[in-house]
């Protein structure tokens, strides 16, 4: 399976290494172009405001959002998240494919001073998983139909709706494959 | 939970990776570089060809100044220390920037010591000529890398010639057998855990940005495919003639640096660059590459 990474901008290459390790093809996704053939789709970290610059700059946003409203299995970490929801707390910065009907506060557990890592229960993963918080976002307000999987000190920082799972932390940092296979597994529903 | 592990100090680097980290003196620059699509902005009293041009003792930039971009910005608000000088980091860290530029375009504190970088939650990026230099940063603590350059002068040689050494020397390390790596390790005077690392990996073990001699989209570019992470822009936007248009078209030249039709496009209609300084005609003793070893 051709599983796409956005690579406008961030770690994507560690994405499309956990991908790959998990027996899929990683696709880095630059252009429209690359978004044709895809089983699934990975928006990675990285600055949201210069990946949601650079997508609406480069005409790669409405194709990224109707291959996602269409179907395509897609996980968003950290900026992937931001650039899922439907909107931010305070100030809007950027545009967001409001594809997880969620507000996502920006920055919600502080500055990089703040940044860390935790032991995070998961919803239907066994353990837990070692989660890498960075300048994380949190999911402030929850829609209906979006399933809240992981939660810090009450914030959510984990949630599915349908095919679209976001999270705050950063699962290709650390080596556990879990939640890239969450995501294949939702392609081979697909 | 843990703060300020290693993994959570290099992981913001590697957030950063594929972007531009731009030099901004005002509140107005940064919201520009923001908007430009910059990752980050590296908040200075002067930028290095004023300091250049200026002379005197380049400091740590007034905390006041500091906070007022911080305000303005929702991106990571970067500043520099001078080499050594470990107080001007805690108070950097105490105002809660998000990274340290422990930076050789200020004057250097300590002629033989940098800065503990292990003692702090807030990461560090460190300037590099070579990989020796790199890895000795490491080991000290730093979480990022970018090369020297010389900065401030618009002239993007030097930059080039600090990232070549860095490839060069950590193709040659991956030639060696492990009986040589002690060897390598006491030339390239390195701590031996790293060289071995290096030598097994291929690559430096934290990201690497290009930095100092940047100005135009193309020069993005070049680093990128001489196999650099992302860039530093100092004095090359806002020593522009038309800032926010070159702010947006060097961001766009790095994501797009495989791309030579797209990176025509940017760099059309971009008015005049920073005028630019001749390596040759630098005295010596006012390179700055050549503080901190």
């Amino acid at each position: 399976m051709r599983v796409g990474v956005l690579a406008l901008q961030g770690d994507f290459r560690e994405h499309a290494a956990a991908v790959g390790a998990l027996g899929a093809e990683p696709v880095l996704v630059r252009t429209a172009a690359d978004l044709a053939g895809l089983g699934a789709l990975v928006l990675p970290g990285g600055e949201s405001t210069t990946m949601g610059n650079l997508a609406e700059r480069f005409g790669l946003f409405e194709p990224l959002r109707s291959a996602i409203a269409g179907g395509l299995p897609t996980l968003g970490t950290c900026a992937g998240l931001i650039l899922l929801a439907a909107g931010t707390t305070g100030p809007s910065v950027q545009p967001q494919l409001g594809m997880l009907d969620v507000t996502v506060e920006r920055n919600a557990f502080g500055r990089q001073v703040d940044s860390f890592e935790a032991d995070l229960e998961v919803a239907g993963l066994p353990g837990t998983v070692r989660a890498v918080f960075i300048r994380a976002p949190w999911v402030a307000r929850v829609g209906e139909g979006v399933e809240v999987l992981a939660s810090v000190d009450g914030h959510p920082v984990m949630v599915r709706q349908g095919k679209v799972v976001g999270t705050s932390f950063h699962p290709e940092l650390t080596g556990d494959l879990r939640v890239h296979r969450l995501l294949l597994d939702m392609a081979g529903e697909h | 939970m843990e703060q300020g592990t290693v993994r959570v100090k290099r992981g913001l680097a590697e957030m950063l990776k594929g972007g531009v980290i731009m030099d901004v003196t005002t509140a107005e620059q940064a919201k520009i570089a923001e908007a430009a699509g910059a990752v980050a902005v590296m908040a200075l009293e002067r930028v290095p060809a004023d300091i250049r041009r200026e002379g005197g003792v380049a400091r740590m930039a007034d905390p006041a100044r500091i906070e007022e971009i911080k305000a303005v910005v929702t991106i990571p608000v970067m500043a520099k220390a001078r080499i050594g000088h470990f107080v001007e980091a805690q108070v950097l860290e105490a105002l809660g920037v998000d990274f340290v530029d422990e930076s050789e375009v200020l004057t250097p504190a300590d002629e033989e010591n940098h800065i503990d970088k292990w003692a702090f939650t807030v990461p560090f990026v460190c300037g590099a000529r070579d990989l020796g230099e790199a890895l000795r940063r490491i080991g000290e603590g730093a979480a990022m890398i970018r090369t020297k350059g010389e900065a401030g002068t618009g002239n993007v040689v030097e930059a080039v010639r600090h990232m070549r050494a860095m490839t060069n020397e950590i193709r040659r390390l991956q030639t060696l057998g492990g009986d040589q790596l002690m060897a390598a390790a006491r030339e390239l005077r390195a701590p031996y855990e790293l060289v071995r690392e290096v030598a097994e990996t291929g690559r430096l073990p934290v990201v690497n940005f290009a930095a100092g001699g940047i100005a135009t989209p193309a020069d993005a570019a070049l680093m990128m495919q001489l196999g650099c992470d992302g860039v530093f822009v100092g004095s090359g936007i806002f020593k522009s003639d038309d800032p926010a248009p070159r702010a947006a078209a060097i961001v766009a030249a790095t994501t797009y640096f495989r791309d030579p039709q797209k990176l025509a496009e940017v760099s059309r209609g971009l008015g005049t660059p920073m005028v630019g300084l001749e390596i040759g005609q630098i005295p010596p003793a006012e390179m700055l590459q050549s503080r901190g070893r």
